[in-house]
């Protein structure tokens, strides 16, 4: 069926190709996505488990749960081992009744564990985990789409998402409810839970890695004897990602718990927790997809340095060793994370750095794409920044000067060019002697090496300005 | 930037008065080079250093510099982990080359993989060079050290090294690696226990076989149920390994269980594992585990939910037939594979039909004449009309092997019309791929066939919108006049393709200039001379440049077929005239041709 609409493919694809034989990368996305679509958009490996044998899946409802009546506890656990059945998603029309029973219990469940008191009793913790496991707790599926660009493509959803929503909001009403206790619930939510849990960040649904995330946090909030074993696992999860697989959908997700977690490390900190900070944040930013965890790696590195100032020096030469060589997307946002670590470095820890970061810079500054020398450019905007150079001058301009004076000349790309000269201005008013015997010592090295030739110009049209 | 304290080269050497060793302390002074290239090209000059420092002043003073330059990029330190393999005659041979384990040592703890992996390597290749004392008091102590390593990285590199001391040294020190690697099997990061499980073969198989079963098994069990499928799937590799080594007799005892589970792994990665190595482990476990075991394993990967583990399995259907035992193969085929084959002609996925596709036409030499008309036929005819053009293409491609056994004739009723459709598909890189089997299927369908049916089609595409095919078009005509030889060409082709000479659009004139470039070498002088120069001369005249420059290539490109008092009297002229052409290619090419290498005198 799916197949059959490709070959039916959209006229316009065909016509495109019989111009120029090569059909437009955003036509055959939307072909793709079509025929996915049509096929299955949506992935799951919860229903077929291997070898699993057909079972009855009929239920019929159960009577209201109502919190004041007696036996309403032998009730709730009837409901928690009726939604312990799965059920095909991928089907759409087989148990449509069952199914609906799960989905009115499921809600029933929720609104039970959040509006009432005292129902969480000792008893029940077994159960409400066991269904909590069963449902969420699976392989994730093979991708659909095995070179999925999580910033084009649209991401496989999970087709029994009615339910599985369900369970994890009742899962995090669980750990929400004033009653739930830790000391309980530690013999069920344990390493093993903890671990599975950590798996399914990898799932392509956004939704469900937003479920996961809130969740996860929780957890690290609320059971003082997991934080250490989940703090590990995430570094083992991240250092397979980025020494063995490349890839690993929640990166964004744990590093944005992470944030919070750093910012209530103890001072001063852990070798630990420095060793994290060296060997897998930095090491992180070398992620091919790192334009999709970014931010929250920027912050997480960001939270240290406030912690600990005299961890500058080490991150920004980390930095500097990993420094992107061709990719000039990546460029842009090592620059945008520099001016984030800028902002709140001691004066004491950027004379430290200034040297081989201000040569990086000025790489930067003559780099031929626009967006990385305007980036690099913009950080002259930074009031702060600015002190910080004004109070290095003399340090500083004999490392740029070289460089922004030729681009003044030379850079293809006017608004660089007008950029350049407003910080040529602001170097020069900082320390005018020193810019006008770099200004002459400067002529007086191309004297001797005699005018550029057209050769050496990397701008050959603007020769003529 | 890297400091050498030990050596100071410009001013030595040149105190020294030794001139001949100026230019090593150039490279040297590189080494220490802020330019990553220049390092780089340094370090991948290392040896010529050590040779002109000689062998004393290189284990002295030049590996304690590079052990210091550890901490450099990732690509100097790659170079740096490979030339150091190389090193044991420069440091003065065999008796020293422990002097190269204190760098290399470095270099397997570094974060990148890469890096690490090579120094493995070279450590790996060095470690034959020790003699049995030196493995002891050197080497073992390193791996000791990695493998009780902080970090992982250098636990990870120290799983690689294990086997590669085993065998040579004392047994006190053979139990003390046993117990290494048993603590690495069970390290608490899954980078490690990864890198023993993948290592877990190798080792098993320098392993005295009372060990095997003693610590390998539990080991290789406690692995194939770690909590990690990635873990998991890495002691399927094992598997094969360590049912190699043992007797027949422990199979079942001891590897079965776990291959069973594997098998039945609730993680659709190890299944996958499983149906990627089944051949392997169907030649490792012998017929009789086979017979019983792994039939019904392959039947149900075969039907697994997960399409990747079933197009995994369906690409093992014919090699795992033909390890079947013969005396019940037909047998086990027909009742227990054949059906899920059956099923998986119509799976839903594509990728399944296609690898199913790929290794089908394979099971009728095993299965004879008879049964590959009756039972077999239909599933070929099927996949022939699939509406996944690889799936169909995976057919034709391997439509030599049916050939062999029940005549391709069988087949032709329904081959043409997929091949038709083929040729016609709307995607050019299949229109390409069916291109590329023609002279292959030309070959079994004989001439009349062809002629009657697909000649028309092998004329069809040189006349495509995409460059691609017509090119690819123009080199199957070539293969055909191979086959068919130069008379059917005289008859068939050439007319046709010189008939395009006179087409409105230059595009295809230029076409009848690349079928000549390809056609005349093996449709002889005769045919060249007659009935192709005669066209490609007047073409000359043509009024758009590019096909002006292309009768420039042309005759270059047929001259060597040509006779002498030809090119004199008849191509040189025109080549003359088209040196002297207004356009600046047709006269670039033009003298190309006038001075041509191959036959510079005969146009001069």
């Amino acid at each position: 069926m799916a197949a059959k609409d490709g070959s039916k493919m959209s006229a316009a694809a065909i016509a495109a190709e019989k111009v120029d034989g090569f059909t437009r990368k955003s036509v055959r996305k939307a072909q793709q996505r079509q025929r996915r679509s049509l096929s299955s958009s949506q992935g799951s490996s919860q229903f077929r488990t291997h070898g699993a044998v057909p079972v009855d899946l009929s239920l019929s409802p159960l009577p209201q749960l109502m919190p004041e009546c007696v036996n309403q506890q032998e009730l709730f656990t009837q409901k928690l081992q009726q939604c312990c059945v799965l059920f095909d998603f991928f089907d759409s029309v087989t148990d449509l009744k069952s199914k609906e029973v799960k989905r009115a219990t499921l809600n029933e469940l929720v609104d039970y564990v959040s509006t009432n008191r005292g129902v969480l009793v000792e008893a029940a913790y077994p159960d409400i985990t066991n269904m909590i496991i069963t449902n969420i707790f699976r392989t994730l599926p093979p991708s659909d789409n095995p070179d999925f660009d999580p910033e084009e493509d649209e991401p496989t959803l999970e087709a029994s998402w009615p339910h599985m929503q369900l369970v994890y909001e009742f899962l995090l009403r669980f750990l929400e409810n004033p009653d739930f206790q830790p000391s309980i619930a530690k013999r069920y939510i344990d390493q093993r839970f903890v671990l599975q849990l950590l798996e399914l960040f990898d799932t392509e649904d956004p939704r469900e890695r937003d479920f996961l995330k809130t969740i996860l946090h929780r957890i690290y909030g609320k059971f003082l004897g997991l934080r250490a074993f989940i703090r590990k696992q995430i570094n083992n999860i991240f250092l397979r990602f980025i020494y063995e697989s490349e890839h690993f959908n929640g990166v964004a997700e744990l590093l944005e718990i992470l944030g919070s977690i750093i910012n209530g490390f103890a001072l001063p900190l852990k070798a630990e927790h420095k060793q994290f900070l060296m060997k897998v944040l930095l090491p992180l930013h070398t992620a091919k997809a790192l334009v999709l965890f970014h931010a929250q790696l920027a912050y997480c590195i960001v939270q240290f340095l406030e912690k600990d100032p005299t961890l500058t020096e080490p991150v920004i030469r980390g930095l500097l060793k990993f420094w992107p060589k061709t990719c000039s997307q990546k460029e842009v946002m090592f620059l945008g994370e520099m001016e984030e670590i800028l902002d709140v470095i001691e004066p004491t820890q950027f004379k430290k750095i200034q040297e081989p970061l201000f040569k990086q810079i000025s790489k930067c500054v003559t780099n031929p794409h626009f967006q990385v020398a305007e980036r690099a450019l913009y950080l002259w905007n930074n009031e702060y920044i600015l002190s910080l150079i004004e109070e290095n001058i003399d340090k500083i301009l004999p490392l740029m000067f070289g460089s922004l004076y030729r681009i003044s000349k030379e850079h293809w790309n006017p608004t660089i060019v007008a950029l350049v000269y407003n910080v040529l201005k602001t170097l020069m008013e900082m320390n005018g002697s020193l810019f006008d015997d770099l200004t002459a010592s400067y002529k007086n090295d191309r004297q001797r090496c005699g005018t550029p030739s057209r050769l050496n110009n990397p701008y050959p049209h603007t020769l003529s300005s | 930037s890297p400091s050498w304290s030990g050596l100071n080269t410009n001013r030595k050497m040149r105190a020294d008065g030794d001139d001949s060793l100026y230019p090593i302390a150039v490279l040297i002074d590189e080494l220490r080079n802020e330019d990553v290239q220049l390092r780089l090209n340094s370090i991948k000059k290392l040896s010529t250093i050590a040779l002109a420092l000689g062998v004393e002043r290189t284990r002295t003073e030049l590996l304690p510099f590079l052990t210091d330059t550890i901490y450099d990029e990732d690509e100097v330190l790659l170079a740096l982990a490979e030339q150091l393999g190389n090193f044991t005659m420069l440091v003065g041979g065999p008796e020293y080359v422990h002097c190269l384990l204190p760098p290399l040592e470095s270099l397997a703890t570094v974060e990148e993989t890469v890096v690490r992996d090579k120094a493995v390597e070279s450590l790996r290749k060095i470690s034959q060079e020790h003699s049995p004392v030196d493995l002891e008091v050197h080497f073992e102590p390193l791996v000791k050290r990695l493998a009780s390593g902080d970090w992982f990285t250098s636990r990870t590199s120290a799983c690689g090294l294990f086997s590669v001391c085993y065998p040579r040294v004392s047994s006190t020190v053979k139990a003390e690696i046993r117990q290494h690697f048993r603590t690495l099997c069970s390290d608490d990061t899954p980078m490690v226990r990864r890198a023993a499980a993948s290592k877990l073969g190798e080792f098993a198989k320098v392993l005295e076989l009372d060990y095997v079963k003693s610590d390998i098994i539990s080991l290789f069990t406690a692995l194939a149920s770690d909590e990690q499928d990635s873990v998991r799937l890495l002691a399927v590799e094992a598997c094969v390994s360590i049912a190699t080594l043992l007797p027949q007799e422990d199979l079942e005892t001891l590897v079965m269980p776990t291959l069973r589970q594997a098998a039945e792994d609730k993680s659709w990665r190890v299944r996958y594992m499983v149906a990627d190595k089944f051949s392997e482990l169907q030649k490792a476990v012998g017929p009789e585990i086979t017979k019983n075991d792994l039939v019904p394993a392959f039947q149900n990967l075969l039907k697994d939910c997960e399409a990747e583990v079933r197009a995994a399995a369906a690409n093992k259907v014919k090699e795992f037939c033909e390890n079947l035992p013969e005396d019940n193969r037909e047998q086990i085929i027909m009742t227990h594979i054949l059906p899920c084959v059956k099923e998986l002609v119509s799976d839903t996925n594509q990728h399944v039909k296609s690898a199913l596709a790929s290794v089908i036409m394979g099971l009728s030499t095993i299965l004879g004449k008879d049964n590959t008309i009756e039972h077999l036929l239909p599933l070929f005819l099927a996949q022939l009309k699939d509406e996944c053009p690889e799936v169909r293409l995976n057919i034709i491609s391997n439509l030599d092997c049916v050939n062999e056994v029940i005549g391709i004739r069988q087949l032709s009723q329904s081959l043409l019309p997929a091949i038709v459709e083929l040729a016609e598909d709307a995607k050019w890189r299949v229109r390409l791929a069916i291109i590329e089997y023609m002279p292959l299927l030309a070959g079994q369908l004989g001439v009349e066939f062809f002629d009657e049916k697909l000649n028309t089609l092998c004329m069809a595409w040189l006349i495509d919108h995409v460059y691609a095919i017509r090119e690819a078009a123009t080199c199957n005509l070539m293969k055909l006049v191979e086959k068919f030889g130069a008379d059917w060409a005289q008859n068939t082709i050439v007319p046709k393709v010189l008939g395009m000479a006179n087409d409105p659009n230059y595009l295809h004139r230029m076409t009848t200039l690349f079928c000549i470039n390809a056609l005349s070498d093996v449709c002889g002088r005769d045919i060249t001379t007659k009935q192709m120069l005669p066209v490609v001369l007047k073409m000359s005249e043509d009024q758009v440049a590019n096909v002006r420059f292309n009768v420039a290539k042309s005759l270059q490109k047929i001259g060597p077929v040509l006779e002498k008092i030809t090119l004199q009297n008849q191509v040189k002229p025109v080549l003359d005239k088209l040196a002297t052409d207004k356009d600046m290619d047709v006269k670039y090419f033009a003298h190309e041709a006038l001075s041509g290498e191959c036959l510079p005198y005969e146009y001069s």
